[in-house]
């Protein structure tokens, strides 16, 4: 998988109210909540990004509520992939399950300015700074993680179990 | 080597002897939970299978409670497809309006989480039910569609962290104090792709209501799940309840935790979550004169009969201060009955309080007391980000009953010393 784009950068911790307040929460329809994506956060952010951009940030990142509405705002908003320190789990797993590429890389995190133009390669596990020069290291998916996306995430992987029965 | 008692629950649920931390399994779920944010998109996802049939019509759980009764159109609507859903697939677990409660204050209730359990919820509080002594954790909605078709959810087996709480409990300081200063101690991420295991003397002597506010904030550590080890107070909670077979599980001797914690519960304050995290827990006594516009006494944190109970108990014979709204929300319809017989409502009206049917309501800033620009919240709830209750320059304190209940007469944020 090789995504390339500029990072808009973000701190530690951002929290799914941040990433899509619950005040949207009324709806499901991802481009109303593309709208609104990372509105708590930056609420220029929706309007500035563009098709193919990508999301850095500190730790911990898509903590609190479980609501999938996060990654599916992200997603519709065009970001190509998300880089993290770290990610909370519920985040994480939701992440895969919809098929939105994230990246843990604190050495990315640390490294990336807003403005950076970025190189992700996940085959080979690591992400080139192109703007700095740079190079940081991205840990590689457990196998059946790389199943998981490699199938277009949760639904279609189970699809395929539920037809085939194994 | 020995296996926690997460380890065990996520063991015998994927039909395995032994699981080690970071193995990834399959395993059979006993509960599958949605909401009305949440279940629509995984209703959406499950049809989208081409599916009939839910896995187990009893064991599919639907619960409209976060912005019902429904705010708007919109949220009428999200919640008419959870109806239609459970009427079409016949699920004997829906519950309507004026039969429903806050769902992680129902489900236990209602005798639907055992013991040795593995449930998932489409909701990052389900790890409530740890409490009871089962496997309890948040998913998202595509997690939930999967379950709903398969029965079966996939995980990592999480390392374990233990915590022991040592000591008696000063007077007013319970559940909500022993996490705040918890997460306060291990941060926001502390506990990260974890389970948090919670023992110890003090833990003994907690209620049920105390454990389940605990485990319900365990997701506020970043832990995957609070477990409690099961007791005679367990057992007592599911008898008369619980109409299935349950297991016993425990941590054996030789277990392997990634840390154990040792905590002087004895020393713990009173304590208070400053906005925007909820590590930010400080004692009540440190933070000085902060005025407050509103309070709730609500969620799934707080809104048990036993919060209830010590709120009215500070409230009794006071009166609500001028310039503050006090929002009281039972978490069921059997709580508010329990608090009605108790003649706590009465307390909450006399006092000035308004008094709610159960919902989420504020706790996310959905309905029922959204926040201002520039105002400022003391809630029993669980999350204080940024924009939580109402506006993004709006602010949300954290504390338990006691310190809600003294700062809804004090008109600031007020230890209950200072009001009985
Ligand atoms: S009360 Fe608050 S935290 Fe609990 S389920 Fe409802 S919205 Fe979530």
């Amino acid at each position: 998988m090789l995504i390339a784009g500029k990072c808009h950068t973000f701190g530690n911790d951002i929290d799914t109210d941040a990433i899509i307040p619950a005040r949207y929460l009324n709806t499901t329809d991802p481009g109303e909540l593309a709208r609104h994506c990372m509105e708590d956060a930056d609420p220029t952010f929706a309007r500035r990004v563009q098709a193919g951009e990508i999301i850095v940030a500190g730790k911990n990142f898509g903590c609190g509520s479980s609501r999938e509405h996060a990654p599916v705002a992200i997603k519709a908003a065009g970001v190509a992939a998300v880089i993290a320190a770290s990610f909370a789990r519920i985040f994480y797993r939701n992440a895969i399950n919809i098929g939105l590429p994230i990246f843990e890389s604190p050495e990315a995190a640390a490294g990336i300015r807003a403005g950076d133009e970025v190189k992700i390669d996940a085959g080979k596990g690591e992400i080139v700074n192109l703007t700095r020069g740079e190079t940081y290291p991205v840990a590689p998916f457990p196998p059946f993680m790389q199943e998981l996306i490699a199938a277009g995430g949760l639904m279609p992987y189970v699809a395929r179990k539920v037809k085939t029965g194994v | 080597m020995g296996m926690t008692i997460t380890e065990k629950i996520l063991a015998a649920h994927a039909g395995l002897d032994h699981v080690e931390p970071g193995q990834l399994i399959n395993a059979r779920v006993d509960l599958a939970l949605g909401n009305d944010i949440t279940a629509p998109l995984a209703i959406q996802e499950f049809k989208k299978l081409g599916m009939k049939k839910v896995f187990d019509p009893e064991r599919v759980v639907l619960v409209p409670d976060h912005f019902t009764p429904a705010k708007d159109i919109k949220s009428a609507d999200q919640a008419k497809v959870l109806r239609e859903f459970a009427r079409e697939q016949g699920l004997t677990n829906y519950f309507e309006i004026g039969r429903m409660g806050i769902e992680h204050c129902l489900l236990p209730e209602a005798g639907l989480v055992g013991p040795g359990d593995l449930v998932i919820g489409a909701d990052s509080h389900t790890c409530t039910y740890g409490a009871l002594g089962a496997f309890a954790t948040g998913v998202g909605s595509t997690d939930l569609a999967a379950a709903m078709a398969t029965g079966e959810c996939w995980f990592k087996v999480p390392e374990t962290i233990l915590f022991r709480y040592h000591g008696k409990l000063q007077p007013w300081v319970g559940g909500k104090d022993l996490i705040l200063y918890t997460i306060g101690r291990v941060g926001v991420d502390g506990a990260r792709y974890m389970a948090m295991e919670f023992t110890g003397e003090t833990i003994e002597a907690l209620s049920m209501d105390g454990r389940f506010t605990m485990a319900n904030m365990a997701i506020e550590a970043g832990g995957k799940n609070g477990i409690f080890p099961v007791d005679e107070k367990t057992l007592a909670y599911i008898q008369g309840r619980l109409k299935r077979d349950y297991h016993l599980y425990q941590s054996d001797p030789d277990a392997r935790y990634n840390q154990e914690i040792d905590i002087d519960a004895s020393k713990i304050e009173l304590q208070v979550a400053l906005p925007h995290l909820p590590e930010n827990a400080r004692s009540v006594r440190e933070i000085g004169d902060i005025k407050i516009d509103q309070v709730v006494l609500g969620s799934c944190t707080n809104g048990r009969l036993e919060d209830l109970q010590v709120a009215a108990a500070i409230l009794k014979g006071h009166k609500v201060h001028p310039e503050v709204r006090l929002i009281v929300i039972p978490g069921t319809q059997k709580i508010y009955a329990a608090a009605l017989e108790a003649g706590l409502i009465n307390v909450f009206i006399e006092a000035g309080a308004a008094v709610s049917t159960p919902t989420c309501g504020p706790c996310l800033g959905g309905h029922m007391g959204i926040l201002a620009r520039g105002e400022r919240a003391l809630a029993t709830t669980n999350r204080n980000f940024v924009g939580r209750m109402g506006h993004p320059e709006s602010e949300v304190y954290l504390a338990g009953p006691a310190v809600a209940a003294a700062s809804a007469v004090k008109g600031r944020i007020a230890a209950p010393e200072e009001v009985v």
